[in-house]
Formats: C-alpha cells, structure tokens, sequence
C-alpha cells in the first residue's frame, strides 16, 4: 500500500501493456490476410489470363459445302473396296465444290488461296464418311468441315476487329469468300471434340490434347506404383527398423540431398541407365515413369518418415505389451495411423511429377507424337512437354491451344488432387 | 483369501533369514548421503513359489547405471508394489520383466530374470511368447485408435487364440467384464475406444491385457491419470485379478500400495532398499530409507 504511489501494481501494468499487445495481435493477423491476399490475386491473375486466351480453343469453325461424291473425280468405283478407298482423291471434291461456290478464283494463286480456307484434314473426314454409308457415290450432300486455322482464328476476331481490317494471316480474298459463307449460314463454330480425341499435329486445327494427356497418365501411373510402395518401405525401415549409427545418418544426408536435386540431373540419369545401358527405347512413358520415380522418391520417403514419426510411442508400445511382433505393430498400428501423412507428402510428389517437364526433354519425350499412346511402352509426350511444344509454334491458334492445354492440365492436377484429398478423408475418418 | 496369505506366510519363513542379515541403520544426520547408505537389499525379497526370479539385474542406459545388482521374487498370485522416490528406476526394473525396454536402444540388461524356468533375456528368446505371458499396463491409458471391441480384440487375434467368432466374443465380454467395464460400454462396442474417459481407458487397456491371459500383468502407475472414482475401481480390480494372475505394481501413492499389495518393495537411486510384507512396510519399515520416504521426509 506504501509503495503504491511509486511503482504501478501488476495489474495496471498489464493494462498498460495490454492495448500494445492488442496492437501487435492486429497487425500480426493483418499480415497473414494480406499474405492470403496475395495469393489469392496472383492465382486470379494467373486464371483470368489463361482462361480469356485459352477458352476460344474449345470452340472450332466448321464450313459447309456441297459435295459431290463423283467416281471419276476420286479414281474409285466401288467404295467398299479398302484400297480404293485408300487411294481415292478426296482433296479434289473440296477443291470442285470450293471451284463452283467461288467461280471468280480463276489464276492458280488464287485457287490455293481458295483451297486453304478448308483444312486439309477435311479430306480425312470424307473417306470415314463415303466408309461408312457407300450409298453416298453419285449424290450430292452438304458436309460440315473443319475449317483451316487462320480461318478459325478470323472467324472467332472478326467482331474484335470490326471496322479496321483483321490483321490476321489470311488475305483480302480469303476474308470476302469467308464473309460470304458467313452470310450464307455456310460457317459455323462448335464444340472442338477435336481437340479432346486427339493427338498432336502440325495443324492447329487437328491438333489434340488426349496423346499427351494419356502420356501424363501412364508415365504417372508407372511413377505412383513404384514411388508409392518404394517410398513408403524405404521409410519404414528407416524408421523401424535401421540402427541408429553412421551409415544411417550418410543415407539420410543422401536423401536430404537428393530432394534439393535440380530434376534435370534426374532425366540425364535417367537417359545415362534407362536408355543408354538398359538400351529402352526414348519417349516412353515407361522410362519417364521411372525417371519420375528417381526424382520424387525422396520427397516421398522424407514426409513417410515424418508421419511415421509423428505416430505416437503410447500406440507402439501397447502394441508390443500385448505381444504384436514388430511387422505386426508396423502393418496393424503405425502405417494406418501415418498413411493421410503419407499421403500429403504422395500427392505434393506427384503433382509435381505431373508438372515436371525437364528430365522428360532428356529422354525424348518432347518426340512429336501424333499416336495416341495406348500402354507405357507407345511413344508419347506429357502434356507439360505438350504445352512446351505448342507455346513454341508459330501459328496463332496454337496460342489459345497452349492456355487450354494449360486448363487441361490445371483440372488434372486439381482432379487428382481431390481425389487425394477424399481417400486421405476417409482413412482419417477411421478415427 | 486363503489364496491370498499362502504365499506371504510361506515367505516369512523363506526370508527369515535375511531379516537378520541387516539391522536397521541409525544416525539421520547423514540423510543427504543416502545413496552411501543404502547397502543390501532388507527384508524378505524372496518368495517359496516364485512366478518371476529376478537376480543381480543391472541396468544401464548408454553408460548411466539405472539399476544397481536388484534381486527379487514376484510369487504366484502376488501382488507386489514397487514404490520409491520419482527417478529411482521403478519403471526401468519393471520393463525388465517382459522386455519392453527393448524398445530403447541404448538400454542395457545384465543379470538373470526368469519366468518360472524360462530365461526371460536369453538372447535365443523371442519377445512375442514372453510378452503373451508377462502383459503390460502402462501410466497414461493407450487404447488403439479403433474400436472398443477391436481393442480388446486384438491381443486374442494376433496369437491366434480364438477360431470362431463366437469364442472372440466371449472373449472381449470377458475381459470387459473382468475389467469392469462391460455395463458401461456393451451398447457401443463398436464405438471409438479414444472416446471413452481417461478411466474407462484405462480399463480398457486392463481388459485388453487379459484377454491374451497373461500369467504376470506389469502395471506402472494404472492409476496416475484418474481420478478417486476410477482408482478405487481399479484397485478392486488388481485385488480380484490377484486370484487369477501374478501382479507386479509400480505405484506412488502408498496408500494403494497399502491396499492392493501383499509386498512392497522400496526402490531408492537404483538400488532395491527394502522389500517387506505390506503392513510391515507402512507400519514398521526396517530401513531408515524407507521410513524417511513413508513418512514423507524426502522424495
Ligand atoms: N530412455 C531413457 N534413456 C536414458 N535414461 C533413461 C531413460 N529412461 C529412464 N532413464 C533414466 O533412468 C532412471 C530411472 O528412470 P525410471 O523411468 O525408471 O524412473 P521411475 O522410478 O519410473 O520414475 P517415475 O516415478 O518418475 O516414473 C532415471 O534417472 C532416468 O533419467
Ligand atoms: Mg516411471
């Protein structure tokens, strides 16, 4: 009570510190929102501008035009003959029926100028299409075509570029014949099933995500089955089994090491035992599944051996009291209870082996595969690689081409990563 | 109760001879020097009908000597307290027993413990049969994180004692009932065992050691997490095993050492200081040690 006068009690000199603590808090908890902020507008950034270059990709122009299934133009008289209809011209159907819309494309310049507005993969479509109904010889019917890319790209501009002249690739000519089939209904733009049927190819306009897509699919596919269960026993015996003495602590070191490792030292090993001693074949998904596995096997074993850590000693050593043999503790008792760790550690693995591009340029999967990969031992790209290729063409529609491959590959991701997500869930949910 | 005084009226004789061996020291001015004074074990730590044989069991963990030369006897259907001052080693000893200390690498165990004729630490003996016959009970309740039938379960499971289904059931109703746990949580056996409270836990973790039955159940502090409710349940308990099993309890109330136990046996820095029958232990220790620690002059 004396001293009260002097010196502030404790309280009033909690008070005192109180409103700067309160202070601190707020600011504390200001920078952690603004941090999310952040990422937040760089993640909306980043989708605005994929998404407003890339969304027209999903959509293809298609142009109509009378044909005429002639035998003697084609050089075919029976259509259910398979080399016939091999060797027939179809070009030259598109070429007479283009000739008599537009009878003013006379010179030679002008007639290719006129040809190049269909792609030349329409001819494709017309064989598939004489194939399956032979009644079509002698008659004439209207076909939908793909239309050639520089077409497709004035087509989805015009209306950017309305009163200025469109400052694509296609001449004065080529837009007023385009504009005249615009008026006569002979254009139309639909969903591009292409681009989700089929390979790569040097025409935008036929050029597909699926090869790539199956090539991510199986070279992860091979990367999950060996990195998984690699990853995780390695762990286990590390954790579970391993003395503690100089050579486990080397290997730990080497393991630390090996997660800093820049990926491309993983595809030159990979090309180094893989294909250079193993002879393999370049551009499988087999050996960029394996050389995947290199790289994200230490990532996986160092978050297996901290979940298994993290399993409390309480649950191991009730297990061993009761007379659990040590497999038994381990299979029964710790993995169940490390697994949605593991599997953290898995998918950040994963996803980045499906976004890895470096270390598969190193074993030839940057190969141009027109193929649709169907097993890990057909050539393929990845459609990182994929999206690498594509950026690097010239052609104009290959740039929507490039932010749709990256939509394609961003839902994967996001895709895979849910689903990991749910499985984590629900071994979780077994308390 | 007949069961119950047998083995401690058949020590008295045994140990008669080591009571003489050692007359109580005097002078409580050298207290702070007590480890000097400690010396051999006093009292009666043999027993006529021994289940476990403990003999000159040193300790070590790296180069630090946790248990200095103990010998004693657990007899069959005993209950014996191990109490003593926090550090003392009372854990260490008692993991000695089913070889839970292997688990620690850097522990070390010298000296000869058997289970009747078997060699507990012979290095030819694997820890799985030994472990089915000597269980364990630990401080903080440990349930599995599954159910409270999986829980109990689980010891009956992985030794392959059971074929049916039916026989399993009965089991864990057993057990759980020995336990004294079965009318509070026969509804929801298939509930989480971690949702139960702290003393229903440790029951379960009681009943999920007899269900293997066990000959020897190692308990190290049961009852250190619960509260008067539970612990006087748990105590009933011990006394009620007691006529099927061979208990061996670390404890540091002396109150329930003075309740459950037919021997205490008084542990000071490593070294066995004393080991007595119950009453004689709380009522007229042999050893300046052990009455200082009774008394609650250190410790
Ligand atoms: N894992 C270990 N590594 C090293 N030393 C240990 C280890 N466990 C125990 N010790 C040491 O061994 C001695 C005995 O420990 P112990 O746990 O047996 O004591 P206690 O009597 O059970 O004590 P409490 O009553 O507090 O449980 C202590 O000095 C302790 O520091
Ligand atoms: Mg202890």
């Amino acid at each position: 009570m004396t001293n009260s006068n002097q010196t502030l009690s404790t309280a009033e000199k909690v008070n005192q510190s109180l409103q700067k603590r309160y202070r601190a808090e707020k600011r504390f908890r200001a920078y952690g929102i603004s941090a999310i902020a952040f990422g937040l507008l760089c993640l909306v950034v980043l989708f605005t501008d994929i998404i407003s270059k890339g969304h027209s990709a999903f959509l293809q122009t298609y142009i109509k035009l009378e044909i005429t299934f002639d035998p003697v133009e084609m050089g075919l008289d029976d259509p259910t003959d398979a080399r016939q209809l091999a060797m027939a011209d179809f070009d030259s159907l598109i070429r007479n029926a283009l000739k008599e819309q537009f009878p003013e494309a006379s010179d030679r310049r002008d007639r290719r100028a006129l040809y190049a507005v269909v792609s030349n993969g329409a001819a494709f479509k017309l064989r598939e299409q004489l194939k399956a109904d032979p009644e079509l010889l002698n008659q004439t019917v209207p076909v939908w075509m793909l239309a050639d890319d520089d077409i497709d790209t004035y087509v989805k501009n015009r209306e950017d570029a309305q009163g200025e002249t469109f400052a694509g690739r296609i001449s004065e000519k080529q837009m007023g014949w385009v504009n005249t089939l615009i008026e006569n209904d002979q254009v139309e733009s639909r969903f591009n099933t292409t681009f989700f049927t089929s390979g790569d190819s040097r025409e935008p306009e036929q050029a597909g995500i699926l090869g790539a897509l199956m090539g991510s699919l199986l070279t992860l596919l091979v990367t999950i089955l060996l990195s998984f269960p690699i990853g995780v026993a390695a762990a286990v015996y590390l954790e579970e089994y391993a003395p503690q003495n100089k050579f486990t602590d080397f290997i730990e070191v080497n393991i630390n090491n090996l997660a800093a490792v820049p990926s491309i030292i993983f595809g030159l090993l990979g090309l180094a035992i893989f294909i250079g001693f193993f002879e393999m074949q370049r551009s499988l998904p087999l050996v960029g599944g394996l050389v995947l596995t290199l790289m994200t096997l230490p990532t996986i074993i160092i978050s297996s051996r901290a979940a298994i850590k993290a399993v409390p000693p309480s649950v191991r050593d009730a297990a061993l009291g009761l007379g659990a043999s040590k497999m038994q503790m381990v299979l029964h008792h710790v993995l169940p209870l490390a697994m949605p760790g593991m599997l953290t550690g898995a998918i950040i693995g994963f996803a980045q082996a499906l976004g890895e591009t470096a270390p598969l340029l190193m074993i030839g999967m940057v190969a141009f595969v027109v193929d649709v990969p169907g097993a890990i031992t057909d050539p393929a790209t990845a459609l990182p690689v994929q999206i690498f290729l594509w950026s690097d063409s010239p052609e104009r529609a290959f740039v929507e081409r490039t932010s749709a491959a990256i939509m394609v590959l961003l839902a994967f991701l996001i895709s895979m990563n849910t689903l990991a997500i749910w499985l984590r869930r629900r071994l979780e949910r077994r308390w | 109760m007949q069961a119950v005084n047998t083995p401690i009226q058949e020590n008295e004789k045994l140990n008669a001879n080591t009571n003489e061996a050692e007359r109580k020291p005097s002078g409580a001015e050298q207290m702070n020097d007590s480890a000097a004074k400690v010396g051999k074990t006093v009292g009666k730590p043999f027993a006529k009908h021994p289940k476990m044989t403990m003999r000159n069991v040193d300790v070590f963990y790296g180069d630090k000597q946790a248990i200095h030369d103990v010998s004693l006897d657990i007899g069959k259907n005993e209950v014996v307290a191990m109490i003593g001052p926090s550090g003392c080693g009372k854990s260490t000893f008692l993991r000695c027993l089913n070889r839970m200390n292997d688990t620690i690498e850097i522990c070390k165990v010298s000296g000869e413990i058997k289970l009747e004729e078997l060699d507990v630490y012979h290095p030819k003996q694997d820890v799985v049969p030994l472990r089915a016959r000597v269980g364990i009970v630990f401080q903080k309740p440990n349930p599995f994180p599954k159910s409270i039938y999986d829980n109990v379960a689980y010891g009956p499971r992985i030794h392959g004692l059971v074929e049916r289904k039916t026989d399993l059931d009965e089991i864990v109703e057993n057990s759980l009932r020995r336990a004294s746990l079965w009318e509070e949580v026969k509804d929801r056996l298939h509930a989480p065992g971690t949702g139960l409270s702290g003393g229903q836990q440790q029951r379960l973790c009681i009943a999920r050691t007899i269900a293997v039955s066990p000959e020897v159940i190692l308990m190290d502090e049961p009852c250190s997490a619960l509260d008067p409710i539970a612990t006087a349940k748990i105590e009933e308990l011990i006394t009620e095993l007691s006529e099927k099993f061979t208990i061996a309890i670390v404890t540091h109330s002396m109150q329930q050492a003075a309740r459950v136990s037919h021997r205490t046996a008084y542990f000071h820095m490593g070294k066995l200081v004393e080991v007595n029958d119950t009453k004689r232990v709380f009522t007229n220790p042999e050893h300046e040690l052990t009455e200082a620690y009774i008394t609650g002059r250190f410790g």
